[in-house]
């Protein structure tokens, strides 16, 4: 089994104060977890250590293979972050955007194109300066950049946040596909009921570490399953 | 690197020519200086005509910082230096393309004060070229020293203000050499002038030494 993810009592700082007090996590490639948990349980800082954007001070932390601790910067190009702020210039437009993340990486543009397309970016929007769209849209734009970038671990904070129904179910597809395509997913959710289904797993993250770990919900009755399971639990999962 | 830095001077320019900051706030701000400046000395011409150099880099030191500010906000978005760290761009590209899009609105800036000492200081240049070396050398260094400052202040809260107490006393030695080139490429003595350019080269290419090479980790901390 490739792992995606290898976090073995991985402490990590943010700023001076501790984020992540001892994460033990495996995550599998072409795996969806979902991360549950309070605020400030760890887990955007789960998700922006997986990309190297919080430095791991001790443990093990290895991601796509790469020792965070030694090559972050290798991990960076290869993984796709959704965070709560879309990183979108306000001047540019969503095909600018886009064009500019994709570039960035040194893929070629011509998936740009399609994946717009594909969160219902078409026509006008396509051409309107970020600064100019709704939050929806902006994080409709945020996701783009990662279907044209198509990284091998896709970190989506809280990806249904601020979306219509539509885009939900966007979301929910594109994870699907990505875990199909052989890529690991991991996704932080304060709606357990929007998160577990998509999920192969669920972890239950407390004071920053991984306090609980499940079996996923793939369908309705498994779904509810794993809902009433970590309800009877007395967990707090948001 | 160099494909890195085309992409950011690109993305860069792009965001100023829509935004207009440059064309509106940084070319009218360094006119402005230099006719206040102006006002100060009094209507005498001989020594409007005198101080017309030091005006005129003053003028371009004080867009420099504003310049800078405007390189530094664009980054300072919501997401958007996490975006640019997590894109896996070299940061030393990354600083190059941000001096690059700075060095071209410090040209823009000044074209504009150059024609502004002709029509307000009746001033004009007996050695071009001098002029020119000077402006270029002195146009890489304030731009290399401005983006890398600006790194270092990114990340506080407090960088506006901060921004020009730190780039104004370093980008100091380029108003001295800077306007005593100027000053002999109007009076005409080359040899005194050339011997400026003597301290405008090394400040450029140290600037954009050490800000290839810190560039990165002050990404990383800001």
């Amino acid at each position: 089994m490739d792992l995606a993810v290898h976090f073995r009592t991985a402490v990590a700082l943010a700023g001076r104060f501790p984020a992540l007090s001892g994460v033990d996590l495996d995550v599998a490639a072409g795996e969806v977890l979902a991360v549950l948990g309070p605020n400030g349980a760890g887990k955007t800082s789960l998700l922006r250590a997986c990309a190297g954007l919080v430095p791991v001070t001790s443990g093990e932390a290895v991601v796509l293979g790469c020792d965070l601790r030694k090559d972050r910067t290798l991990v960076r190009r290869r993984v796709g972050l959704l965070g709560h702020a879309p990183s979108l210039y306000d001047e540019l437009t969503a095909l600018e955007n886009v064009r500019f993340a994709v570039r960035a990486t040194g893929a070629g543009t011509d998936r740009v194109g399609p994946a717009l397309d594909r969160l219902g970016l078409a026509g006008r929007l396509r051409r309107t300066p970020a600064a100019r769209m709704s939050a929806g849209q902006r994080r409709r734009t945020a996701l783009a950049v990662l279907v044209a970038r198509g990284p091998e671990l896709w970190l989506l904070d809280e990806p249904h946040a601020g979306l219509d129904a539509d885009a939900r179910a966007i979301v929910g597809s594109l994870v699907e596909e990505a875990a199909s395509s052989g890529a690991a997913v991991v996704l932080t959710s304060h709606e357990p009921d929007l998160a577990v289904p998509l999920a192969d797993r669920v972890a239950v993250m407390s004071g920053g570490r991984v306090a609980e770990e499940r079996a996923g919900g793939r369908g309705a009755a498994a779904t509810e399953r794993v809902l009433v399971a970590l309800s009877q639990d007395d967990v707090d999962v948001a | 690197m160099w494909r890195d830095a085309l992409l950011v001077a690109g993305k860069d320019v792009r965001i100023e020519l829509r935004s207009r900051v440059a064309l509106w706030q940084v070319l009218p701000f360094a006119v402005l200086v230099l006719v206040l400046f102006g006002f100060a000395l009094g209507p005498g011409p001989a020594a409007l005509r005198a101080a017309a150099p030091g005006l005129y880099w003053l003028a371009v030191l004080f867009s420099t910082v504003l310049a800078t500010q405007r390189s530094v906000a664009i980054e300072s978005g919501e997401g958007t230096r996490d975006g640019l760290r997590l894109s896996g761009i070299d940061p030393a590209g990354v600083f190059l393309g941000k001096a690059a899009a700075v060095a071209i609105q410090l040209v823009a800036v000044q074209v504009l004060l150059g024609a502004g000492i002709v029509v307000l200081f009746d001033v004009h240049l007996q050695t071009w070229w001098l002029a020119i070396a000077a402006s270029v050398l002195a146009t890489v260094g304030l731009s290399a020293a401005g983006v890398l400052y600006g790194a270092l202040s990114a990340g506080l809260r407090v960088r506006e203000t901060l921004l020009p107490l730190l780039v104004l006393p370093i980008v100091a030695p380029v108003l001295i050499a800077g306007s005593r080139a100027w000053s002999a490429a109007v009076s005409g003595a080359v040899a005194s002038g050339a011997s400026w350019l003597k301290i405008l080269g090394p400040f450029a290419a140290v600037y954009l030494a050490v800000g290839i090479a810190l560039y990165g980790p002050l990404q990383e901390t800001a």
